[in-house]
């Protein structure tokens, strides 16, 4: 780093001293330094300055604005992902079952120039069984189901009949056996067939349709896509472990858009930027704008305790520590019961208790005390 | 006799009484308090034996006397929460009632009645019995009424069922180990410090599950009965009924130190007295009657309560004395329950709520403290005020931006008040001199000792003499008295602004159109509400905060929300894009726009309206940006060299670089006057020049309309071809598409093209000098989509980012053939606005109309509440000395305030800007 920039390391957030770095020719840089540095320092925010009211307005605010409608259309073939207020309240709230899970899977070098992209997307797709069969054939004297394959789809994903069966085994095994027939399809026997009859043969069938063979538990679509100048793979339904796992995909920069299993699996660090990433996105595809320092400042608090606490009666505003500030949340009475057990002692020391007793309230103006000597 | 603290209306009173450690004031101030208090309590005390001539006069004063003046100068450290034992219920009760009668036959109070005088006053007249204070001054005391029979108290019911469950029956031990005990209570100590006081809750509950199922007492080794508790207020050992007066036995029993493991803090609540002996009456004043205007007095909900459980507690006693059989005693006991529990909470699910003999339920404490409407949320964290008007408003351009308009009527209402002293006297004399009725007079003096009197004409005289350095005038509102304008919903800070007042004629509120963004006010009948600061810190805080120019630069993005707005950008478009004029004419122009410094006019014949706008501009003021349609803007020393201005530059909400820019460098005071001139040249400028939108503004040439037939024509055609492949069977499917989907999304892209294919010939081919494309061209109202739409297209109808496919069977409309796949039967609106819809088009459009209705019906209450749990999630969040942001607990959320600690309201959009300060250095 230049000389210049070395004095203000500690007084200047790196990305400005990067940016002057790179951008200024050395020959003015002490001069840009100095300028920049009071500027930063005329930008700074005050003490005591309500930032979390103003950070909570300023996505307040505009979520009037926003449409309700939950589509995505956007090219040609995009996904269906829930959009505009539905997926910030989605978010916010912390939910663990969001209504569209979705992934964007990135993958490694040779793999991500477009060649057998589609290959590659159906081995992560999860197939069940029902996919790969043309036709049922009951046959009620023996009560077994003969299993007509799709042999082409079956090839394309590189699914052999071996693997069938021990899917099927795997799942019903208790239920049914199976083995190939000389058409090269299947055959499914219920066990125990004395005590069974023809109803159970139906049921057999239905659960048949949805035994899981291959691919990625939880992965329901997939679309490969091509950003800039690679392919991706964006999928309907998350399983970011699994995902992870696979040789093929570049773990740096595959996402999903569902924050609970981000926590799980990546870290309360990268849930954070999740929660910074996904509603920034929603706020910019309605073409709204909201700086980023208070979507941060949101995520922060959702996540400062070390795990993903929803802004809602029993997330944040649980932990806060005053009775009152709880109790004019919502559900008061339940508050105040606990609070008498307890013994709960409310020392007055955030904003909506003082407003209550009609006492300054301890942000802004209300913050500093004055001491001054009294001549007697 | 635990009774749950908090049911009183004066509820901070009450706490400030009874719950509160207050934090002594140190000595000197203490003295002053004395000092202030001591008149005060000497004219109270010499009207205690009033003469007849005195007693005359003493009326009459109190006519007057509207108010006093209550000086705060005790500050409210803590509050505690706990459980009332029966002994402080005894103790801080003034009157013990007996009898459910309310009034004698001449309608006094009756003693031991549930008014009893001694719980305070609600008639004016009579004095309290116990403070001796008149209606008003007295808050009201508390009684109590001694239960014949002990009764459970419903909010801690299932607190009680834990506590038998996990409790021996015969030694009323925890059913946990001696040894065992302090660990736990060493464990939920250190998570109560770690994780806060909900994880200790939750922690205690899962202690306690695991009792449940123990049968043995590892104390006394005494065998374990399940109990079962059978809702709502019954609870069973084993098929037998355990008596609210057995389940008081064994709480009583229940050692100081179990209690901790139960999370419950035996100082501030003993579990006995969740089950009441003795009950709390609250003072009359928290349950006023009120006179019908028959003269008769209807009684309110809670005294209605309080009158079933007193008259049932009085059979039930002589039941008991009169030794009736078991049976009796027994239902009169349920009764008890059943009234002390629906004067707890009348929406318990398992009891019918007690009913007025209307059939409307009760209101009782619960419904008083909960929801939006209750006490809480409805008297202690909102607040009402004095000194506020609100009426309708309207614009008026030529008020300054940060000046309101107040009607003459509503300036003669609202006052402020001014300390008279040696050098203003004649000044405020002049004021009381007025009186009331003539402008700017005064309504009220107030003197030291707090007494304030209403001025009329005939105590003018006497106010007159009297007036002395320290006493006090509200005078009227005049022209520069500082006013707080707001508008709901307050969702920013923007809704708040500090405006100057200025007193006008008729009867509406008057803001410069200029500060409808900030507000989202527009004058179709909106009302806005108007306060006035009435202390020199409120009047310095909103001067300094909340003046409109402060708040020019939104917190939200860095950028201005107030700008320019429709005339204010067409106007100055028209005047920097086509005007000319000779310099006598130029001169005249900026005058009426009431510019007046004409030294930077250049010294030419014919003016262009680039020059005349530039002598609004700081002489020393340079700019680069860009116009709407992306042709470069450059001011060079207060010059406007290049480009014309629009949007972009002038307006607000996000755009107006210029206003930012000059912002930036001149400050906010500057910048509010420069943007007044400048709307004021828009305005004159359209005076001028007029500015009307014709029908014909949106005429095509033939030749363009045409082209955009074979456009539709096109599109169409396409469209045809698409479903034959289909149909065919020879459309290729997208990925993760079937193949219907696909076909839907190709004709939806095809059909959106066409539309945009229609908007650039209309762009192309539109008149640049017709008024309405100007307006949509400054970016003053109105874009090209709005132009297409009218002359060429209304364009394809989406409803939920799909073509129209509700309705019948395989059809939209009847008159179509079901199956029919073509743009027109599934919403493509083919025609223009002006050219007019066909009846299946209009009806589609329609229903695109409806849909946004009921988006806009349902989307206010979501983002409401959503709004609402993120102010509260987050308002005691502040930033600290060290730049850190941290909650009331002290807690970090952030080490550096956005990572960066820029406040984003003094920033140009978040950022600092380094590129632009190395290129002017």
């Amino acid at each position: 780093m230049h000389e210049e920039l070395k004095k203000y390391a500690d007084t200047l957030p790196e990305s400005i001293l990067n940016e002057i770095e790179e951008k200024c020719p050395a020959s003015k840089i002490k001069k840009v330094a100095a300028r920049v540095y009071k500027e930063y320092c005329d930008a700074k925010i005050d003490a005591g300055e309500a930032v979390g009211l103003v950070s909570a307005e300023s996505i307040g605010e505009p979520g009037t604005q926003m449409t309700l409608n939950t589509f995505h259309f956007a090219g040609v073939a995009e996904m269906n992902v829930t959009m505009g207020l539905p997926r910030i309240i989605e978010i916010l709230d912390g939910r663990k079952n969001i209504a569209t899970p979705m992934m964007e899977i990135f993958l490694k070098s040779p793999f991500n120039k477009g060649k057998d992209i589609h290959n590659i997307a159906m081995r992560i797709k999860e197939s069940v069984l029902g996919e790969f069969i043309k036709e049922y054939v009951i046959n009620i004297v023996d009560l077994k189901i003969e299993l007509k394959l799709n042999l082409e789809k079956m090839a394309v994903i590189g699914v052999k009949p071996a693997l069938l069966i021990k899917a099927i085994d795997k799942a019903l095994g208790k239920e049914v056996s199976s083995k190939e027939n000389e058409e090269g399809g299947l055959v499914v026997k219920l066990r125990g067939r004395d005590e069974k009859g023809l109803n159970d043969l139906y049921k057999a069938k239905e659960k048949l349709r949805s035994v899981y063979v291959c691919g990625i538990k939880g992965v329901s679509q997939i679309l490969p896509v091509k950003r800039r100048d690679e392919f991706i793979i964006i999928t309907a339904g998350s399983n970011l472990k699994k995902i992870l796992d696979l040789d093929f995909v570049d773990e740096t920069r595959t996402t999903c858009n569902d924050i609970y299993e981000i926590q799980k699996v990546l870290g309360i660090e990268a849930a954070r930027q999740a929660i910074i990433d996904e509603v920034f996105k929603v706020i910019e595809a309605q073409a709204l704008n909201v700086d980023i320092r208070h979507i941060m400042l949101v995520a922060d608090t959702m996540c400062s305790s070390g795990e993903i606490k929803g802004i809602t009666r029993y997330g944040v505003v649980s932990e806060k520590s005053s009775v009152l500030a709880r109790a004019s949340f919502e559900t008061p009475i339940k508050h105040i019961i606990n609070a008498s057990l307890v013994g709960e002692i409310d020392f007055l020391n955030s904003v909506v208790e003082n407003v209550m007793l009609n006492q300054p309230v301890p942000v802004g103006t209300g913050l500093p005390g004055l001491l001054t000597k009294v001549i007697k | 006799m635990a009774k749950k603290k908090k049911t009183e209306e004066n509820q901070t009173k009450e706490l400030e009484k009874k719950e509160e450690t207050i934090k002594e004031v140190p000595e000197e101030e203490s003295k002053e308090v004395h000092d202030a208090e001591q008149p005060l309590e000497e004219i109270e005390t010499s009207k205690e034996e009033p003469s007849e001539a005195e007693e005359k006069k003493e009326e009459m004063t109190r006519e007057r006397v509207e108010a006093m003046q209550h000086f705060v100068f005790k500050q409210v450290s803590s509050i505690v929460f706990g459980m009332l034992s029966p002994k402080m219920i005894k103790k801080m009760a003034s009157a013990k009632i007996v009898t459910p009668e309310l009034y004698d036959k001449e309608g006094y109070p009756v003693d031991g009645g549930l008014m009893d005088v001694r719980l305070g006053v609600i008639d004016p007249g009579l004095r309290c019995k116990t403070c001796g204070s008149k209606l008003k001054e007295c808050i009201g005391h508390f009684g109590y009424i001694e239960l014949a029979r002990s009764v459970v108290h419903i909010k801690f019911i299932n607190v009680i069922h834990d506590l038998l469950r996990s409790t021996c029956r015969e030694c009323s031990r925890i059913l946990i180990p001696e040894d065992k005990i302090k660990t736990i209570c060493r464990q939920l100590d250190v998570v109560e410090q770690e994780e806060g006081i909900e994880a200790r809750r939750s922690m205690v509950k899962k202690v306690i599950s695991d009792l449940k199922t123990i049968n043995k007492c590892p104390h006394c080794k005494a065998k374990q009965q399940k109990i079962s508790l059978e809702k709502p207020s019954t609870f069973m050992e084993n098929e037998k009924r355990l008596s609210p007066i057995d389940v008081r036995a064994r709480l009583e029993k229940i050692p100081d130190n179990d209690c901790l493991v139960f999370g419950i803090n035996p100082k501030a609540s003993r579990p006995e007295w969740m089950v009441l002996t003795i009950l709390p009456i609250p003072p009359v004043t928290v349950r006023p009657s009120i006179t019908l205007e028959s003269g008769e007095r209807s009684e309110d909900d809670l005294t209605h309560k309080l009158g079933d459980i007193v008259r049932i507690n009085q059979r039930l006693f002589e039941n008991i004395n009169a030794g009736a059989p078991e049976i009796i005693i027994e239902d009169l006991w349920d009764l008890l329950q059943y009234h002390v529990t629906t004067f707890f909470d009348n929406n318990i699910a398992q009891l019918p709520p007690a009913r007025h003999r209307s059939g409307q339920p009760l209101k009782t404490i619960t419904d008083r403290i909960k929801s939006k409407e209750g006490r809480i949320r409805h008297n202690l964290a909102g607040k009402r005020t004095n000194f506020c008007a609100r009426t309708v408003i309207s614009p008026d351009p030529m008020l300054k931006i940060n000046e309101v308009g107040v009607p003459l009527t509503v300036a003669m209402k609202l006052t402020v008040p001014e300390t008279v002293n040696e050098w203003n006297a004649a000044y405020l004399k002049k004021f009381v001199e007025k009186g009331p009725a003539v402008y700017p007079g005064s309504n009220y003096i107030i003197r030291p000792d707090g007494k304030k009197k209403k001025i009329t004409d005939e105590t003018k005289e006497a106010a007159l003499e009297e007036l002395q350095p320290g006493y006090k005038i509200e005078r009227h509102l005049m022209d520069g008295d500082i006013a707080i304008f707001n508008r709901q919903p307050s969702l920013h800070r923007m809704s708040m602004m500090c405006h100057r007042v200025k007193v006008l004629p008729y009867r509406t509120l008057r803001l410069n159109p200029v500060v409808c963004a900030p507000y989202n006010a527009d004058f179709d009948g909106d009302e806005m509400n108007l306060h006035i600061p009435q202390t020199e810190e409120a009047r310095a805080e909103a001067e300094i905060l909340m003046e409109v120019q402060t708040q020019i630069v939104s917190p939200r993005y860095g950028l201005s929300v107030i700008g320019c707005l429709h005339d204010g950008i067409s106007g100055n478009y028209i005047l920097t894009k086509f005007l000319e004029m000779t310099r006598e004419k130029a001169i005249d122009f900026l005058c009426s726009a009431g510019v007046i410094d004409f030294s930077r006019l250049p010294n030419k014949k014919v003016l262009n309206g680039r020059e005349i706008f530039s002598s609004v501009l700081p002489e020393d003021f340079n700019f680069k940006g860009k116009s709407k349609s992306g042709e470069p803007v450059v001011i060079e020393n207060g010059r406007l060299i290049e480009g014309v201005m629009d949007k972009v530059s002038l307006g607000g909400e996000g755009a107006g670089l210029l206003l930012r820019s000059l912002h930036k460098k001149y400050g906010a005071s500057k910048t509010v006057e420069i943007l007044h001139k400048i709307l004021c040249l828009g305005i004159e400028a359209l005076l001028r020049n007029g500015l009307s939108a014709l029908i014909s503004d949106t005429d095509l040439p033939a030749e363009a309309n045409d082209k955009i037939q074979d456009i539709l024509n096109s599109a169409e055609e396409e469209v045809s071809n698409v479903i034959k492949k289909f149909n065919a069977g020879e459309l290729q499917s997208y990925p993760g598409k079937t193949l219907k989907e696909t076909l839907e999304l190709k004709i939806l892209e095809i059909l959106n093209r066409s539309r945009t294919k229609c908007g650039v010939v209309v762009k192309d081919f539109a008149n640049k000098n017709a008024h309405s494309i100007i307006m949509a061209e400054s970016g003053a109202v109105g874009s090209y989509l709005n132009v297409s739409q009218i002359s060429a297209c209304a364009g394809q109808q989406v409803l939920r980012g799909k073509r129209i496919e509700k309705g019948y069977k395989g059809r939209t409309l009847s008159c179509f053939k079901p199956g029919d796949l073509s743009p027109a039967a599934h919403g493509f609106v083919r025609n223009g606005f002006k050219h007019g819809l066909k009846p299946g088009e209009f009806f589609f459009h329609a229903i695109l109309g409806r849909d946004s209705l009921m988006d806009t019906a349902l989307r206010t209450p979501k983002s409401g509440y959503l709004y609402r749990r993120l102010a509260n999630a987050m308002q005691d969040l502040r930033t600290e000395y060290d730049e850190s942001v941290r909650d009331a607990n002290g807690r970090i959320i952030q080490f550096k305030y956005g990572e960066d600690g820029i406040d984003v309201a003094r920033s140009e959009s978040g950022k600092i800007d380094v590129q632009k300060i190395i290129d002017e250095s």
